[in-house]
């Protein structure tokens, strides 16, 4: 990693920052590729693909045609280029649009039939498919003090879903944690309901391709009034070469319900780009939290940009009853490209929702990353905080709406962006929308350092810091809290960023 | 100047009038600004002394967009080069265009194109050396049809140092495009009241280019007019200099400004400021798209921006675009931006020491804009612009 090693930091810039981010440039961990038999569909896209995938699904008609009606529109859809990242042509045509182990081909039914290869990979990995008292999730787990919490894990290699653990002990729960495509075949009446409401097919280019082509993903529903008794998370892995990952998650929390989600993702390391392109929608009813939370660690190509994941990705949630809460927390360090704008739709009165994300960039990387917060309900309330970080010859940019309607009457926004720039080959970009058409609302959107809570400030002056340090401590006290509210594994991988200081931070 | 002209139609005809749907043009609807049925603006009435008269100034009186040789005064003043556009000497000729162009990228200006293009009034001023009193630009209007296109040029050389001023409504329709040339060295300030009719119609440009260690700074004042859109577009490049834009703008009703500023830094050790403020009330409507490019190399930058609104009640609306797009590591940039009603606490106390609500309202609208106002550095048409704001809110007391 030349250009990272020969990263040169300016002054202000702490040694350990650097550090943090140089380490991050390393070696890509999650590099290797399991050999396994692979089924494919031919490449392209076109109806009778649509077909196969749903087909292959063991879908119901309904489905068949809403994939169908997507594709219809995708053809008379334009590719968005309104983001700042600069990739060359995709060539639609020329990517396998599904692709899945062979030993897969008859569903195992229990995680003792699946292929031992599939778990060597996911144990490689460190997702544990086995139901074990143990972390799941990301590097470093082991040498984690084992709390005996418990994860769920939905595991999509490829296009398919190849376990999904602790079912039956969330069922008891009645909560219904499953692939996709299991609950497009058992609980048809839910998926119909809720699928594409908050995500329509006719969203946007890559939502209305993902809406055509979906191979699997996760089903999340969780019932009135009930706390899910574990966390649940999905891991995505991409392993087969020309092959596009296109995944949907749908989550419903229903009234009164709480459940924490998490995602990570990873992928071998090639020469020639891959596409990602996901749909996450998430409903959120009456009284009822989610919290999602991301690693997003694609593989983000060579030091000269050759390779990596395009990832195109549509994530909302619908807080639809009052008093309905959304976290968003990312950490994106990985894929050559990234288009992600998790967003909120703040319908329900005293609804809130909150972004928070960290953003780092290196080498070739370009990430184009932000939140949509539309205030639709009176009081609703929403908090953004991004960090980006950019070094090498990478480029960074956070793109944020924040939209208060007319009957979101006295609702409140406070967005801050930060970002730091390490080198100076590299770019840090911000482009905030701010649209209020109410006067009981305050928006208040800053890139400076300078205006933490005054009376926190007030308090660490008093107590006779300076004020540089009284506000990294009350920005990193801050973050710090978001992460550590993070599972522990996904806190651990994310210990790395929040050293990051502010200083030499510009906005 | 014709090979400008023509040059400029080409640019024009390449991209086109613009549209609802373009970006820079997402909030604020150009229509009214390139309809040819235009409907007529009616005459604001008003026994106001006319702004600035209490400066000693060289005036020029353009009367619907036409120069006005027996109102204004003598062309000529100590350190000044001055003529109207169509007498343009060489310097002005070769400049003509070149600074509008040079705006076109990233961002397209389809308006200030077709200002080049058709434009044949106009004033050229050269400053050189420091110049004892502002040249004040008095835009008259008498007729409510009139559809009027002024391009000025301004070099100020080494050294030198000029005030421009610019008061009146203009036309019912106006486009301006003020293309300034700033020398190593040189300061130019600028302090311009738009009309305050309220049908008027205008899209104003500015295009400047800062040379080492100059300055530049430049405030508006906007009150009424059913649409305003000011673009400012700098290119900083020569090392060491300040460039500041401000504006204060109070509308009422069937209002809309829109603030499109677009700061370029490309050498070293620069600082930009932008400071725009906006009091709205009965549905008026704010705009403010203000970008900070910093380019490889232009380090040690300092980019400020910030955009207020005061939303005086709820039919009123604010949109704001506060961009950085930042390519250089040792920079301080920051923007921010607040939109929300007025303070309670400072109405509860200020009527709880006896002020009545209305005064307390006004005063604390005042203290708001004040912030924007205090970027002119003149104290005396500081205080000239002050009285006007003060008057606006008096008359809508009753």
């Amino acid at each position: 990693m030349a250009a990272a090693n020969e990263m040169i930091a300016k002054e202000g810039v702490e040694e350990e920052t650097v550090d943090a981010v140089r380490t991050l440039a390393d070696n890509y961990k999650y590099g290797w590729e399991t050999e396994i038999e692979m089924e494919y569909a031919p490449k392209g896209v076109n109806p009778d693909i649509v077909r196969l995938i749903s087909d292959k699904n063991e879908e119901p008609e309904w489905m068949t045609d809403w994939r169908l009606s997507a594709f219809e529109r995708w053809e008379k859809l334009e590719e968005p280029t309104w983001a700042m990242v600069n990739y060359p042509d995709i060539d639609f045509q020329d990517i396998y649009y599904y692709a899945r182990p062979k030993s897969m081909e008859e569903k195992p039914k229990s995680l003792d039939e699946v292929d031992p290869k599939l778990l060597a990979t996911y144990d490689k990995l460190g997702i544990p498919l086995r139901e074990q008292m143990i972390l799941a999730g990301v590097e470093g787990a082991e040498a984690a003090p084992a709390e005996g919490r418990k994860v769920a894990v939905d595991a999509v290699f490829d296009s398919v879903s190849v376990g999904t653990t602790f079912q039956k002990e969330l069922a008891e729960a009645g909560v219904i944690f499953c692939s996709i495509s299991e609950a497009i075949r058992e609980h048809p009446e839910l998926v119909k309901k809720y699928l594409g409401t908050v995500v329509p097919a006719s969203d946007n280019f890559y939502a209305t391709l993902n809406s055509a082509v979906f191979s699997d993903g996760s089903f999340v529903y969780i019932p009135p009034g009930v706390r899910c008794p574990m966390e649940l998370s999905t891991y995505f892995r991409i392993n087969a070469e020309n092959t596009g990952q296109f995944e949907r998650t749908l989550i419903i929390a229903d009234k009164g319900s709480y459940v924490s989600y998490l995602e990570g993702c990873t992928a071998p390391k090639r020469d020639v780009a891959q596409l990602h392109a996901a749909v996450v929608e998430i409903i959120i009813e009456e009284d009822a939290e989610v919290k999602y939370s991301t690693v997003q660690n694609w593989y983000p190509g060579d030091e000269d940009g050759n390779g990596g994941i395009y990832n195109f990705v549509t994530k909302r949630a619908d807080c639809r009853g009052d008093n309905a809460k959304i976290m968003w927390t990312q950490v994106e360090t990985g894929s050559a490209v990234t288009w992600k704008y998790p967003s909120c739709i703040l319908r329900g009165d005293n609804s809130q929702g909150e972004f928070y994300s960290i953003a780092i960039t290196n080498n070739h990387q370009q990430a184009d990353t932000g939140t949509k917060m539309v205030h639709l309900g009176a009081n609703s309330k929403s908090r953004i905080v991004s960090k980006g970080i950019s070094a090498g010859q990478a480029q960074n940019t956070y793109r944020g709406l924040v939209s208060m309607h007319p009957k979101a009457q006295n609702s409140r926004n406070y967005t801050q962006c930060d970002s730091l720039l390490i080198g100076d080959k590299c770019g840090a970009h911000t482009v905030p929308y701010i649209e209020v058409k109410n006067n009981s609302s305050r928006v208040e959107h800053e890139a400076t350092t300078s205006k933490v809570d005054d009376e926190q400030m007030f308090y660490c002056r008093q107590r006779g810091m300076g004020e540089e340090e009284a506000v990294a401590l009350i920005v990193n006290g801050f973050a710090k809290e978001v992460l550590q509210a993070l599972p522990m594994e996904f806190a651990m991988e994310a210990q790395a960023l929040v050293a990051i200081s502010l200083e030499g931070s510009v906005g | 100047m014709e090979a400008a002209r023509k040059s400029a139609k080409a640019r024009l005809e390449a991209m086109g009038l613009p549209q609802r749907r373009d970006e820079y043009w997402k909030y604020t609807r150009p229509d009214l600004l390139t309809t040819t049925d235009m409907a007529p603006a009616a005459l604001l009435v008003t026994d106001e002394a006319p702004l600035f008269d209490a400066i000693d100034r060289l005036k020029i009186v353009f009367v619907d967009g036409v120069f006005d040789a027996q109102a204004s005064d003598d062309l000529s003043l100590e350190g000044l080069e001055i003529s109207q556009l169509k007498d343009a000497p060489d310097w002005a000729q070769s400049l003509y265009g070149v600074l509008e162009e040079n705006g076109q990228s990233p961002v397209a200006r389809p308006l200030a194109a077709l200002n080049s293009a058709q434009a044949q009034q106009g004033i050229v001023i050269r400053a050189n050396a420091k110049v004892s009193k502002p040249v004040s630009l008095v835009y008259v209007r008498k007729s409510d049809t009139s559809d009027a296109i002024l391009h000025h040029v301004i070099r100020v050389e080494e050294g030198a140092d000029l005030t421009v001023l610019e008061n009146g409504p203009a036309a019912a329709r106006l486009n301006t495009v003020m293309e300034v040339d700033v020398a190593d060295t040189g300061a130019f300030h600028h302090v311009r009241a738009m009309g305050r009719d309220h049908e008027r119609r205008a899209a104003t440009h500015i295009f400047g280019r800062l040379g080492h260690e100059s300055v530049f700074k430049s405030f508006t004042m906007t009150v009424n007019g059913k649409l305003t859109r000011n673009e400012v577009v700098l290119d900083i490049n020569g090392d060491n200099a300040v460039a500041h834009v401000a504006g204060a703008a109070m509308g009422d009703g069937d209002f809309l400004h829109d603030d499109t500023v677009f700061i370029t830094h490309d050498s070293l050790n620069c600082e930009s400021r932008q400071v725009f403020k906006k009091v709205l009330r009965n549905g008026a409507t704010g705009v403010f798209q203000g970008k900070i490019l910093v380019k490889e190399g232009a380090q040690k930058t300092d980019g400020y921006q910030m955009s207020q609104s005061l939303l005086l009640d709820d039919d009123s609306q604010f949109y704001g675009k506060p961009e950085l797009e930042i390519y250089a590591d040792d920079v301080m940039c920051s923007h921010g931006s607040t939109t929300g009603a007025i303070d309670e606490k400072a109405m509860f106390y200020l009527q709880s020491r006896g002020v009545t609500k209305i005064e307390a309202q006004d005063l604390l609208v005042l203290a708001f804009l004040d912030a924007a106002v205090d970027e002119i550095e003149d104290a005396a048409i500081a205080d000239d612009i002050r009285g006007r704001l003060e008057g606006w809110l008096a008359r809508r007391r009753d």
